[in-house]
């Protein structure tokens, strides 16, 4: 079975979502700002005679329509890394600031902790975890040719993430980009579709609770913790949060990303969902020609204020 | 030194000492002698680094660090390779280089656009015409309207030679 039809019902307009998912995506990359504006960029890419597009809800995001995303100047200085799209709005709805106490839990290869680094301005500390030492070495090497000085690397299982290496025990904001079913990769990835189990769903999803629970644990009251995925299951989106929600203090908060996505649902075979996973965006690939996403935002709970610094 | 004396940890991240007088582990750099190596070396001011605390793990690699960390660090990394100690010439990393070597005033040698490209494949290259120090070097070319740091190169005997490592090195187009 094609995985993707179990998700018909849940899009507004099957044969969009279908023909979409369908179209292979085109490379993009996101301008490294702590190192050059998006103007430089581009006027590196005018002189190098590299064609690119504009992204319109992203200024610092460039379709490279003729591909090969490292083989230009811009990318040598580490002025742009390669990366999808939808890939920037987890760090876009983290929103980390200069100065804080950031940890990604699931890291490696580096494209959001690097972005998180560059929206921290280099300052502060993010905690980088992988539990994959090969994908690590990946993290570390995308880390330094983009010049980033403020990120630890960890090499742990996020579920029992343990902060005694660190010289602090609770985080502001959290990242939980997590390991998942993957098939809104399947545009630029067919394989993940003929891959895919619903087997591999439940384990996978056992796994998700675990790393967004230690996620919520490790988090400062009224800090971030930011939750996506780029399956399209609800068993890995909506129940997840499900469970989080009944098993630790914390609730989902309203946020906007900056293009179209439709509501987190609240029923999926059989299964209903607490309300608030509603504020949770789906992002289908035929809303934006982008890949499949899903990101959610959560309040750690307790009393404490949600600005920055611990 | 006695036996009892602290000897560098290969599995662990050191904060670096302060001065040469504080240091307790043989032949570790302090933070004095990098500052002032940077300085001497390329015109990069104790001031540009003041926020930034150094560290050793394995033998002679100094990383550099801008945030909170514990000492000493049992992790994979700790902000980025920076400098190699405990050899003769101490040598810049690639990615310190395009990090902070625009701020350089000296030892800092221009390549035209052939050359930059030549530089990034990982050749090595005549250029007699360098008339400053012999050593390790930081190479920039032009690029958008201004001169750009794209790594570390060692000056001998009229020759460039790249030491982009293996992994950054690229066939990229000549830009006039």
């Amino acid at each position: 079975m094609n995985p993707l039809e179990r998700y018909e019902p849940l899009v507004d307009d099957v044969a969009a979502f279908r023909a979409a998912c369908d179209r292979p995506l085109p490379s993009v990359v996101r301008v490294n700002e702590m190192a050059a504006s998006p103007a430089h960029v581009r006027e590196a890419f005018d002189d190098e005679g590299v064609a690119y597009e504009p992204v319109d809800w992203h200024d610092g995001l460039f379709r490279l329509p003729d591909g090969n995303p490292g083989g230009n100047w811009p990318y040598v200085h580490g002025w742009t890394h390669g990366q999808e799209e939808v890939s920037v709005l987890p760090g876009l709805a983290l929103d980390p600031q200069p100065g804080e106490r950031v940890w990604d839990a699931c890291a490696a290869p580096g494209s959001k902790t690097t972005q998180i680094a560059d929206a921290m301005d280099d300052e502060g500390t993010v905690v980088a975890n992988d539990n994959n030492l090969g994908r690590l070495s990946a993290l570390r090497h995308n880390a330094e040719r983009l010049g980033i000085t403020n990120a630890i690397v960890t090499n742990q299982d996020a579920r029992n993430f343990s902060t005694k290496p660190l010289a602090f025990d609770e985080f502001d904001r959290a990242l939980v980009d997590a390991p998942c079913s993957c098939e809104g990769t399947c545009r630029k990835n067919p394989d993940v579709v003929d891959q895919w189990t619903l087997e591999h769903v439940h384990a996978v999803a056992g796994i998700q609770k675990g790393i967004l629970a230690r996620a919520v644990q490790a988090t400062r009251p009224g800090g971030t913790v930011v939750y996506s995925t780029c399956t399209f299951a609800p068993e890995e989106n909506e129940a997840v949060l499900d469970h989080v929600l009944e098993a630790e203090d914390c609730e989902i908060v309203d946020f906007d990303l900056p293009l179209d996505t439709a509501p987190g649902v609240t029923e999926w075979e059989g299964e209903t969902y607490d309300e608030s996973v509603t504020r949770a965006h789906r992002v289908y690939p035929h809303h934006n020609d982008t890949g499949g996403f899903f990101c959610a935002k959560l309040r750690v709970g307790g009393t404490g204020n949600t600005g920055v610094g611990a | 030194m006695t036996d009892d004396a602290p000897t560098n940890d290969g599995q662990q991240f050191d904060r670096l000492p302060e001065t040469p007088a504080d240091r307790e582990v043989e032949g570790r750099a302090s933070r004095r002698e990098v500052l002032d190596w940077w300085d001497e070396r390329f015109g990069i001011g104790p001031s540009v680094f003041e926020e930034y605390s150094f560290w050793e793990k394995g033998a002679g690699k100094v990383w550099i660090f801008n945030g909170e960390a514990t000492d000493p660090s049992e992790v994979e990394a700790i902000g980025m390779t920076f400098l190699r100690t405990r050899q003769e010439h101490w040598k810049p990393t690639s990615r310190a280089a395009t990090r902070f070597g625009g701020l350089a005033t000296t030892n800092v040698i221009e390549l035209d656009p052939e050359q930059a490209v030549t530089f990034m494949a990982g050749d090595d290259q005549d250029l007699p015409e360098w008339d400053g120090d012999w050593g390790y070097l930081i190479a920039t070319h032009e690029i958008a309207g201004g001169e750009a740091p794209i790594g570390v190169g060692l000056y001998l005997y009229d020759e460039l030679r790249s030491v982009v490592p293996k992994g950054s090195r690229a066939d990229l187009p000549t830009v006039e």
